[in-house]
């Protein structure tokens, strides 16, 4: 019996479930049908009304960019500016048939294929009712003879836009950098900084160099306007406004003149060259080449340009004082020897006997010096000056490679120097705990002997070089590199000055200081490796030269050079700082493939220097000066350890 | 062996539901690639919304209602806890205290409820099968108010009242008594202007202007006055996809989430959103085909509720874009933008489905 009950409860309230669910059934169409008449009376019955709605009374908020700020040069030369330029632009979503349209339009103003393969990607980019430039740069004459045709063409309007140009093209063109058009990346790190509303309307965007660094200071506030518009999309009138601010303007540390000169130096070489004011971190001069020209990327660079730039073999996009990173070389000895002084090793009058090569206690494998016969008695004054390997491969061996990296991070290697452009490279300062977790190998004492002259795997970029040699040359004290030197309010005309800002101070005893410049300032006289570049110089210049192998030499193959592709050929480098007693300017150079540091970076060095010290402009001498090779080759053999 | 595959993954999907659903997310795509100005970021975003809110459905329809009904309490404790969580240590956003950080993520209490409650109800009429009493709609009522309240004090009016409706449903199924439902609803209209007062000051408005919107027609009313002309001036036939003046202008806030069905309304016209209603009359007319022929009344309440929640979406939505109700933060259901709603949403059909398929594994 319980069991019929329950059954008999079971189907009852199945029964009752169903009409409650038919119930809802007719809530659920009488709900739609309310819709369904809403649509009727908003979509058929009162559809003109909402028609003219949508088509006369047309309420929008057009943002106004703001003026991008403008970027001189410590004399005040434009590096970047802008200008109006005329462009014919297309609103897809209001043009019947776009082909016949853009051919019509071409018989008034010519359209090239590459105007139209940039239109055709534009409009991909962007939807049906945003206005998209066909052509750019119409001349006065093409766009008055549009103007007269323009009834025919609805959708179809002469718009003036704001252009970014580079007026010294190629010049400089890393350090300035380029804006492009904003891509989705950049809307997501907009979208995350939470200033993507302030660019509603702006098309571009920086993407290198100051111009990506200072973005928000260069782009300023975007503005409002709440106006009318017609059925064509066209401003009716204005009902209200927000002005925009202005971006700021960034005066730089650079001078375009001596930044021309060190540029024309290289002479089509590839390689760096940064110039820092010692005492204010000021970069005077920013030479990465071969260089390329930033204007082809404002309007979106075209394949054929971004092909020859992105494949040439010489690299010209690479950033080289940010991002080239080379063995320093012998430019690293001065460093190491204040490393040893301060540690109170090799303090004068110590000297060794050097025979030409130094061997680890206990083992036969010869570590060559660059000079065969080697060098005779030599102390730490005479080593820096002939640049006795010998003698460094015994201090680093002795100071071992804990203590020898820790004093040379000091000087900013293996870190980022802070300047004031994006994606530097730290370089590399090697450590045997660095080495177990990169190459899980330990760390070979013969590793550290090579070190001590600027060779295995310690990396520097141009920009670190010259930086610790500024910070050398101002006795210790590190001042962050930068470019921008003051930043101008474009409406009050007000400058802000950025300051000059102290990173660290290196505690070195002055006797220390004074040996090893003394030794550098003999690098550029008579028996030193860079006589070259001393010769005739009213100031007196240290130095250092550097030369840092590319392919790896055997054991008892010698490295002749011109047996070698120019490829091949070991890079050039140079370090120096001048007047030497107060000291004003630091320089780093590299010349790839270059062979000798003293005669193909240092004589570049030297017109940099004579420009800024003595306002001298370089002879218009042919580059053959190069005629007597500079006595260095550093011979290493560090590569056949991993042999 | 393919075939086994097929069969064994497909075990328990609805094919009927399933076309359907799958026919709301292609046309949400059609109208999102156009709402939000041919974005290819936001569909690729989208399409991993809806690649985690299937298979959020292919598990839930995979779990037997018998377990469903297990899980019931525990879900609803859990909610309650996250609740009393954001009025106590939530994260306030746009002036609503709606979030809670939970080490590593961020979630939206209120969007469990949503399930938890209907579930709970279900299983609570479950337990007092034979002939609720009204002593048990009155319990029912009391475990429905409790979140309801703490929901609508965040303050997210939108939800709490999604959140009663979906708990009202599954006591009107359960046999509440029609004269109870009038009783109550004469004391609504008695209790209204005393609501009024308590409502916030953003909601009386959002009322207020849903009768006059051109009372701030750049302000509060822009929303509606937009929508309606973007609907308006869709006509019979609309204005094409992507050709809608008002979508494309920038004209229709919230295009991609909230107000997306303007966009769609102006560019496919009266007949499309004929059509849009039918799609959703047959989710829905299957989902209380469902519910009529479960075979517990765990399964029966919970599939009748869960359909009609689904039903008050969609008409909540169209409804606030079309200007007739008040605009209060609901999605389009399967068409908006959005992965939180839209995985609430599947859990629903996904527990359709479990209800549907299982069937034959409840001997009763």
């Amino acid at each position: 019996m319980p069991s019929y009950l329950e059954f008999r409860n079971h189907q009852r309230e199945q029964y009752d479930f169903r009409w409650r669910l038919l119930a809802a059934s007719l809530l659920v169409l009488c709900c739609f049908g309310i819709l369904a008449s809403r649509f009727y009376y908003l979509q058929v019955m009162r559809y003109q009304h909402y028609q003219t709605l949508a088509d006369n009374n047309r309420i929008s908020i057009v943002p106004t960019v703001p003026n991008r700020g403008l970027i001189f040069d410590r004399n005040g030369v434009v590096l970047a500016h802008n200008y109006f330029v005329y462009t014919l632009e297309i609103t897809p979503g209001k043009v019947d048939n776009l082909e016949q349209t853009i051919a019509d339009i071409s018989e008034l103003v010519p359209v090239s294929k590459l105007d139209r393969k940039r239109f055709n990607k534009l409009r991909a980019e962007n939807h049906n009712f945003i206005s998209v430039p066909l052509r750019s740069h119409l001349t006065e004459t093409e766009a008055a003879r549009f103007a007269v045709h323009r009834y025919r063409f609805p959708g179809v309007e002469i718009r003036a836009r704001l252009f970014r140009h580079y007026p010294q093209g190629t010049l400089g063109a890393h350090l300035i950098g380029y804006i492009g058009r904003i891509n989705d990346k950049d809307i997501k790190n907009l979208t995350e900084a939470g200033d993507l509303s302030n660019y509603k309307g702006s098309d571009h965007i920086g993407k290198g160099g100051i111009e990506q660094y200072y973005e928000r200071e260069l782009h300023g506030v975007t503005g409002s306007q709440q106006v009318e518009i017609d059925a064509d999309g066209h401003a009716v009138r204005v009902l209200s406004s927000v002005a925009p601010v202005a971006g700021e303007n960034l005066i730089l540390s650079i001078d375009s003149t001596m930044q021309k000169i060190g540029e024309e130096a290289f002479a089509g070489r590839r390689g760096a060259l940064v110039a820092i004011d010692p005492k204010t971190g000021e970069i005077l001069s920013y030479v990465s080449q071969p260089s390329f020209d930033p204007n082809l990327f404002v309007d979106g660079i075209d394949s054929e340009n971004w092909k020859a730039l992105n494949e040439s073999l010489d690299r010209p996009l690479v950033n080289r004082p940010l991002h080239g990173v080379y063995p320093p070389g012998s430019t690293l000895k001065p460093f190491v020897a204040l490393a040893g002084l301060e540690a109170g090793r090799r303090e004068p009058p110590f000297s060794i006997s050097d025979a030409g090569y130094f061997s680890l206690p206990g083992k036969t494998h010869r570590y060559r010096d660059w000079k065969p016969a080697g060098h005779g008695q030599v102390d730490m004054r005479r080593a820096i000056t002939v640049s006795c390997d010998t003698f460094f491969y015994g201090l680093a061996h002795e100071m071992g490679i804990d203590r020898l990296t820790d004093f040379l991070q000091h000087f900013g290697f293996g870190q980022k120097t802070g300047i004031d452009i994006q994606g530097e490279n730290g370089g590399l300062l090697p450590t045997p705990a660095w080495k177990w977790k990169r190459w899980k190998q330990p760390w070979y004492p013969g590793e550290t002997v090579i070190t001590g002259i600027g060779q295995g795997y310690t990396l520097v970029t141009p920009l670190q070089l010259a930086h610790a040699t500024a910070i050398f040359a101002n006795n210790g004290v590190a001042m962050r590199p930068h470019l921008v030197t003051s930043i101008q309010n474009n409406r009050t005309g007000i400058s802000r000055p950025v300051k000059p800002q102290v990173m660290d101070q290196i505690a070195l005893a002055p006797k220390h200081i004074d040996l090893v410049r003394e030794a550098m300032v003999d690098v550029t006289r008579p028996g030193g490796t860079a006589v070259i570049v001393g010769a005739g110089s009213p100031y007196s210049i240290a130095a250092k030269t550097g030369t840092a192998q590319v392919i790896g030499i055997k054991q008892n193959e010698k490295y002749d050079e011109k047996n070698i592709a120019e490829r091949h050929r070991d890079h050039a480098l140079f370090i120096a700082y001048a007047p030497a007693e107060d000291p004003k300017i630091a320089v780093a150079v590299i010349v790839e493939n270059g062979s000798h540091g003293g005669s193909t970076a240092g004589p570049i060095a030297r017109k940099v220097m004579d420009y800024y010290l003595l306002g001298k402009l370089p002879d218009a001498q042919p580059a053959a000066a190069a005629a007597v090779p500079a006595p260095e080759t550093t011979e290493e053999e560090h590569s056949e350890e991993h042999d | 062996m393919i075939e086994r595959i097929y069969l064994s993954l497909t075990k328990h999907i609805d094919g009927f539901l399933m076309s359907t659903i799958i026919l709301a997310l292609v046309v949400g795509m059609a109208v999102l690639y156009s709402a939000g100005g041919h974005s290819v970021g936001r569909m690729q975003a989208q399409a991993i919304n809806i690649v985690i809110a299937l298979s959020v459905l292919w598990v839930t329809a995979n779990v037997p209602p018998q377990h469903l009904q297990r899980l019931a309490l525990p879900i609803y404790v859990l909610g309650l806890l996250l609740l009393v969580g954001v009025a106590l240590f939530g994260e306030i956003s746009n002036g609503a205290r709606r979030w809670l950080h939970l080490g590593v993520v961020r979630i939206q209490p209120s969007e469990i409820m949503k399930i938890g409650v209907p579930m709970l109800l279900a299983w609570y009429f479950a337990r007092h099968e034979a002939s609720p009493r009204l002593q048990h709609h009155l319990m029912g009522a009391l475990l429905l108010a409790v979140p309801v309240v703490l929901v609508m004090k965040q303050p997210d009016l939108g939800t709490s009242l999604l959140i009663a409706a979906s708990g009202f449903y599954v006591l009107f199924l359960a046999g509440l008594s029609w004269r109870f439902i009038l009783g109550v609803g004469a004391s609504i209209a008695v209790a209204a202007p005393i609501l009024w007062t308590m409502l916030h000051d953003y909601q009386r408005r959002r009322i207020e202007i849903l009768f006059d919107p051109y009372q701030d027609p750049l302000g509060a009313g822009y929303h509606t006055i937009q929508a309606t002309i973007a609907l308006g001036s869709g006509g019979l036939a609309g204005k094409g996809w992507l050709n809608g003046t008002q979508a494309q202008l920038d004209f229709i806030p919230e295009r991609t989430t909230d107000f997306i069905f303007a966009v769609f309304g102006e560019e496919f016209g009266m007949l499309g959103n004929i059509l849009l209603l039918l799609l959703y009359l047959l989710i829905i007319g299957r989902g209380l085909f469902i519910a009529a022929y479960a075979q517990s009344t765990f399964g029966r309440l919970l599939a009748g509720s869960i359909t009609m929640t689904f039903f008050t979406y969609a008409f909540v939505n169209i409804g606030m874009v079309s200007g007739i109700l008040p605009v209060v933060g609901v999605p389009l259901p399967l068409i908006s933008y959005g992965g939180t709603s839209l995985v609430t949403l599947m859990l629903g059909l996904g527990i359709l489905m479990s209800i549907k398929t299982h069937k034959k594994l409840v001997s009763s």
